[in-house]
């Protein structure tokens, strides 16, 4: 007869571990759900950036914003995105029930990994995702330094 | 009006919502006037043909299916997680159901929930004698 320890439930290690999976749990669901997703007091607008041999790819949640009321700038290896997102105003008939987005004018910039061409750089929005490409400046020449020797 | 978190993070397999990542709650504003309540959900990626709202007596399901693509580059530094959204919620009666309207446009979806006509207070009269 094979034997089985038996699980006491109020084992302190076993209660130290519910425990942990309940972090774990919380953890789990504060990026993937429950919870929505964009807490006030983010920064605006998240973005992703990607990388290959020619280009770097800046992502950015826009959801609400028009197109032509966002801004973009290249210079000096920054990208800066500036923009207003739309906001009701309260009145005496038109109340909050619930206010989870956040509205109003936003601005950041980024330094870039890269050096960047900015003539050419590119961007589309589509639903609310705006994507700009900037393609990699071309490598400069090292320059050599000839030391002059009297 | 209450609203009620997704029920599990996976969504079942449905026809037109399956998808490799997870599901995310969207934010959502609630607005109500004098006529109707409003609903504006963060939806980024979403097409106008790809959101859907199912009512089933008084829970409203909203759900976008996310058509961005990330580009084939490495990422190489994340903010966010692009994935499907859905969330639930519980309409108060005075909602009338059959004039629900919804629109989507760069990635924002809008949901008037207009309520029913308020009906006048009817006096009854006591008759005497």
């Amino acid at each position: 007869m094979a034997i089985f320890r038996w699980r006491d439930p109020f084992d302190e290690h076993f209660r130290e571990f519910s425990r942990l999976q309940e972090e774990i749990d919380r953890l789990y669901e504060r990026f993937f759900g429950k919870q929505p997703y964009t807490l006030k007091g983010r920064v605006f607008p998240a973005v992703n950036v990607y990388e290959d041999d020619a280009n770097l790819y800046v992502s950015a949640e826009l959801p609400g914003v028009e197109p032509q009321d966002l801004d973009i700038t290249v210079e000096d290896e920054r990208l800066t995105l500036r923009g207003a997102r739309e906001t009701m105003n309260e009145t005496e008939t038109l109340r909050y029930r619930r206010r989870e987005r956040e509205g109003g004018p936003f601005h950041r910039t980024f330094s870039l990994p890269a050096r960047v061409d900015p003539e050419k750089a590119h961007a589309e929005a589509k639903d609310g995702v705006l994507m700009v490409t900037l393609p990699k400046a071309g490598v400069m020449e090292p320059k050599k330094v000839e030391i002059r020797v009297d | 009006m209450k609203d009620k978190g997704p029920e599990t993070g996976m969504m079942e397999a449905k026809e037109g919502l399956i998808h490799e990542g997870p599901v995310l709650t969207p934010a959502v504003d609630i607005l109500e006037d004098g006529e109707a309540l409003l609903l504006i959900v963060n939806m980024p990626g979403v097409n106008s043909d790809k959101v859907d709202i199912q009512l089933l007596e008084n829970e409203l399901t909203v759900s976008g299916r996310v058509m961005w693509k990330e580009p084939e580059a490495a990422a190489i530094h994340t903010e966010y997680t692009s994935g499907n959204y859905l969330r639930k919620f519980i309409l108060p009666k005075e909602v009338d159901q059959r004039k629900i309207e919804a629109s989507m446009k760069n990635g924002l979806l809008r949901v008037r929930l207009p309520k029913a006509g308020s009906v006048e207070p009817r006096k009854i009269t006591v008759r005497t004698g």
